[in-house]
């Protein structure tokens, strides 16, 4: 405390040693903060179980057994071994009604997804050649994905029973409907969860890429630790590695932790190498952290930062990713943003390697996109970091 | 004299949107081996002057040199030299003591054997060694500034930058503060410490008194406070109501300035003129005149020249409440807890109807939880606040509606004008159809709202903010007027037509409680309760507390030094664990 001379002391431009040195006090500053605070450990390890959790078990966009109400009209036999035949559809949970009043009230009030009438001339209109339309099927045009389902599996079943019966009567098979038998490549349950789950990854690494740290650094704008920090011989670089690098390893974690899950736990096949899932996830984390700093950074305020990543990163890695709805359904103008979305590149890449495995020309592509974006954002976050409060 | 350390040449700040330059082309220079006060109310400069100093900032205009070098340009070859310690001290809350330290250490590039000597002499120094490990944001609002200084002081820095060190610090920790950096100073150390506190311009050797980004003053505080020597009484003994002769003095022409203190009113003359003769001013055939020496916060107010005047337009317009001294508020074994921290400990008192009842505390002793108990926004967990009668754990709606209430900083709708400010709050208080016009306009009329109608509260100044905050509390005629912390942080010449307005107020037996961190403003009120960690150490009149340490050696205690003996008597009488003895 008692300054020998009054001449400035001698101090060599930042030397490389001091430099690591502070990089080093940051970054342990940072771990110890992570470890110590509860929430980031919530988001970066519980959440991601939890979300997983979700998708794996409670979203399922497959659509097994639907309810479907059945009102027998005729009593005939063909009409009861078709009913037998519908019951026995592994996609349709037939729950019988009396009369169509009942079947449309259940219908109405969301107990069953549709409903079949066998109408009352059914085995009348069987026994005529080129029998037209002998079934009706009532479908809930509210939900106009789910109605397509319930018409699908019934027009299925339909077909089916036609052909066993047509076997059955000794009928050459080339008078038979043609059968289509759908195959799928890549993930031939169709499971959705097959792609939900490398999906919902993606979430979870833009959650704690660009809202875990958006928050963090406007944290130190807010309690004016920051002012503390810049006062000292910290630079630029040092302050947005020490930033980086923390987080970084926390979404390396949260993502070792999410596949692991998926793959060992909810049996989602994985088919890439994982030295490349490791490349992709770091070209994410980077363009992802990269956005979370840029908008602290500008922000400077916890509140404006969270709203800022929700809106920056979360909903478009949620809505416009593809992960859920499909991109090619949507509007050519809204195709176009997701050109812009990280995450579009991010779900893509993880899915074909979760499923498909080393497609070099998909990969690629998005990891080259992916390298562009963090290069874009971390470098304009280097830009807008200020060596002083202005 | 050496020559200065940090030069100020028409440096000047401008920030985009503001009204004026948060800085406007201040000049002036800084000397080594001093404590240089940067003093001020609130906005008016002194943190943005800090920050051109540390390089955190680059100015508009002008220029400032911290030992021949820009602050800005050279950063890197100036961090060791500067030392600085921003609002709230800088510290992460999340590490402990050890960690901020090393943390620091490793920033300012303390290493090698100097390292760990570095810290066993600060730690000693700050008296924190023994809390090494315990996380900084457990500590005391105290032990944080000591810490905040001892980062501050890592790697030797020539220069040491503090911004308001002392707010929000219960005033043993802010003594302590002070010896240390004496200490520092003597050791050839230059500090500059920033304050809204204008008593602690009294204890820096120079001072640069700021108003509004100008430059009142510069130089000694005994060169500013010496202009007003021979002009500072206090009328002692009277024998009238206090208020009332403040309010006749305030409008006598050759009055600059006049406070209550305690049971005595203080007055500053105007230049070349002789005191007041008192019989008019109603104190009584006991009345005499004291001279006393001047204050700081005297030659803030002749350097802005002089004080509002003494009439409130307001108490004229305000409703007569009964003048019987029927007991409208108490609290009885009033006790907080959150948690296992108990934030109020069996408080009692009570407060008769025209009454100024202060609690006077530091952050943190429980004002504001009391206050708001007693207001009926905070659920006691035992114990009872009763407000006219009513009880507030039955029917806080109803007590509500005979109190006024205004928060701290205000709580006004910022980009509401001040007729929907006034529209809304006249609503919320439950004013319908006419009496809700009639009150609006009675206010508008009593504090000249007239042309600022349709001006957004945030574009205000200062003091007309807080105006409309007193509006809006006043609108449903209240027999109470709570205020929390009402004047922290505003200019004195605020601050006196705040009081001016409180004062009319009381006339017409409106009851007041305040709480209030300003050891000077405890002056005003009529009885005062110290708050300390939870409790009530002391209570009475502010002559009664005062006298109550008053020894040979000081006669005239001032109210900090009062409360800093009540708290040490009360600590020897029942000493607390050690750990929290040292964090005050």
């Amino acid at each position: 405390m008692n300054p020998e001379s009054s001449s400035l002391p001698d101090v060599r431009p930042a030397s490389r040693r001091g430099s690591l040195r502070r990089l080093v006090a940051l970054c342990r500053k940072e771990s110890l903060q992570i470890v110590r605070d509860p929430s980031s450990i919530l988001i970066a390890f519980v959440l991601p179980v939890v979300l997983l959790f979700i998708f794996g078990y409670g979203i399922n966009l497959d659509s097994t057994a639907l309810r479907v109400g059945l009102v027998m009209e005729d009593q005939g036999p063909e009409a009861r071994d078709f009913a037998a035949s519908l019951a026995g559809s592994p996609y349709l949970r037939v729950i019988p009604a009396e009369t169509r009043r009942e079947a449309g009230h259940a219908l109405t009030r969301g107990r069953v997804r549709g409903f079949v009438i066998i109408p009352p001339d059914f085995s009348e209109n069987l026994k005529r050649a080129g029998n037209a339309a002998p079934l009706m099927v009532v479908t809930d045009g509210a939900e106009p994905n789910t109605a397509s389902f319930v018409e699908n599996y019934v027009r299925g079943a339909w077909q089916g029973w036609q052909e066993h019966r047509g076997e059955r009567r000794g009928e050459p098979p080339a008078g038979r409907s043609v059968n289509l038998e759908p195959r799928f490549w890549f993930n031939p349950s169709a499971e959705s969860r097959n792609y939900l789950i490398p999906g919902s990854i993606t979430i979870i690494m833009t959650v704690i890429g660009a809202l875990l740290t958006s928050l963090v650094v406007a944290r130190e704008w807010e309690r004016g630790t920051m002012e503390a920090l810049l006062a000292s011989r910290v630079t630029r670089a040092e302050l947005l590695w020490s930033k980086l690098l923390p987080y970084y390893a926390l979404g390396t974690a949260a993502m070792l932790i999410c596949v692991a899950v998926s793959v060992f736990w909810l049996n989602v096949p994985f088919r890439g190498s994982w030295l490349v899932l490791w490349l992709v996830g770091t070209l994410f984390l980077g363009s992802s952290l990269g956005l979370g700093l840029l908008l602290s950074t500008v922000t400077r305020n916890q509140f404006n930062a969270a709203m800022a990543a929700l809106n920056a990163a979360f909903l478009p890695a949620l809505i416009l990713s593809g992960f859920i709805y499909e991109i090619r359904s949507m509007p050519p103008v809204i195709r176009g943003v997701t050109y812009l979305i990280p995450a579009r590149y991010f779900v893509t890449a993880i899915q074909t390697l979760f499923q498909a495995g080393e497609i070099w020309p998909v990969l690629g592509q998005s990891m080259i996109f992916l390298l562009a974006a963090s290069v874009f954002f971390i470098g304009l976050t280097a830009l807008k970091t200020r060596r002083n409060l202005e | 004299m050496p020559a200065p350390v940090i030069q100020l040449e028409g440096l000047g700040k401008s920030f985009p949107g503001g009204k004026r330059p948060a800085l406007g082309g201040i000049s002036a220079s800084i000397h080594p081996g001093r404590v240089t006060g940067l003093v001020g109310p609130d906005g008016a400069g002194k943190t943005t002057l800090l920050r051109l100093m540390a390089g955190l900032l680059t100015p508009s205009e002008g220029r400032v040199a911290v030992k021949g070098l820009d602050p800005a340009k050279d950063a890197v070859r100036l961090a060791p030299v500067i030392g600085y310690m921003p609002q709230k001290f800088g510290l992460y809350e999340d590490l402990t003591v050890g960690e901020n330290l090393a943390l620091h250490a490793d920033l300012r590039g303390v290493t090698g054997p100097e390292r760990q000597e570095s810290f066993d002499r600060l730690l000693a120094f700050t008296d924190l060694s023994r809390f090494t490990s315990r996380l900084a944001g457990r500590l005391s609002g105290g032990m944080k500034q000591k810490l905040g200084l001892a980062c501050a002081l890592l790697g030797q820095p020539e220069v040491l930058l503090l911004d308001e060190p002392g707010v929000g610090v219960d005033p043993i920790s802010r003594r302590e503060l002070w010896r240390m950096v004496r200490e520092l100073v003597a050791g050839g150390l230059t500090v500059v410490w920033s304050t809204a506190y204008l008593d602690e311009a009294e204890l820096c050797q120079e001072v640069l008194l700021l108003n509004e980004g100008e430059l009142l003053f510069e130089g000694e505080p005994g060169a500013l406070t010496g202009r007003l020597r021979d002009r500072c009484f206090q009328i002692r003994d009277i024998a009238g109501n206090r208020r009332q002769v403040l309010t006749r003095a305030l409008c006598r022409p050759e009055i600059l300035d006049g406070v209550i203190q305690g049971h005595s009113v203080r007055l500053v003359l105007r230049p070349g003129q002789a005191p007041p003769d008192l019989q008019p001013l109603g104190a009584g055939p006991a009345a005499r005149l004291a001279p006393v020496p001047p204050r700081f916060e005297d030659a803030f107010m002749d350097a802005l020249g002089g004080g509002p005047g003494g009439e409130s337009v307001l108490a004229r317009h305000a409703h007569q409440a009964s003048a019987d001294r029927e007991i409208v508020a108490e609290a009885r074994d009033l006790t907080r807890k959150f948690g296992d921290f108990t934030a109020v400990d069996r408080v009692t008192f009570e407060v008769r109807r025209g009454e100024v009842f202060g609690l006077l505390g530091p952050n943190g002793a429980g004002k504001s939880t009391t206050f708001r108990m007693l207001c009926g926004l905070l659920t006691p967990t035992s114990g009872d606040a009763r407000v006219m009668g009513i009880d507030l754990k039955k029917s806080p709606g109803r007590a509500r509606q005979k109190l006024g209430y205004m928060a701290q900083k205000f709580s006004l709708y910022g980009n509401l004008t001040v007729g929907q400010n006034l529209a809304f709050f006249s609503g919320a208080y439950g004013l319908r159809g006419r009496l809700q016009r009639e009150a609006v306009e009675r206010l508008v009329t009593a504090f000249k709202f007239e042309p600022l109608l349709d001006a957004p509260a945030d574009s205000l100044p200062l003091g007309y903010k807080q105006r409309l905050a007193l509006a809006c509390a006043l609108m449903h005629e209240p027999d109470i007027l709570f205020l929390d912390e009402p004047t922290s942080g505003v200019d004195p010449v605020t601050r006196r037509e705040f009081w001016t307005h409180i004062n009319g107020l009381v006339e017409k037996q409106v009851t007041i409680i305040v709480t209030t961190h300003f050891m000077d403003e405890a002056e005003y009120c009529d009885r005062i309760a110290l708050v300390y960690r939870g409790r009530v150490i002391a209570a009475g009149t502010p002559d009664q507390l005062k006298s109550q340490v008053a020894t040979a050696d000081q006669p005239e205690p001032s109210m900090e030094d009062a409360f800093v003996g009540l708290v040490r008597q009360q600590e020897a009488a029942n000493p607390p664990d050690l750990a929290q003895a040292k964090g005050a």
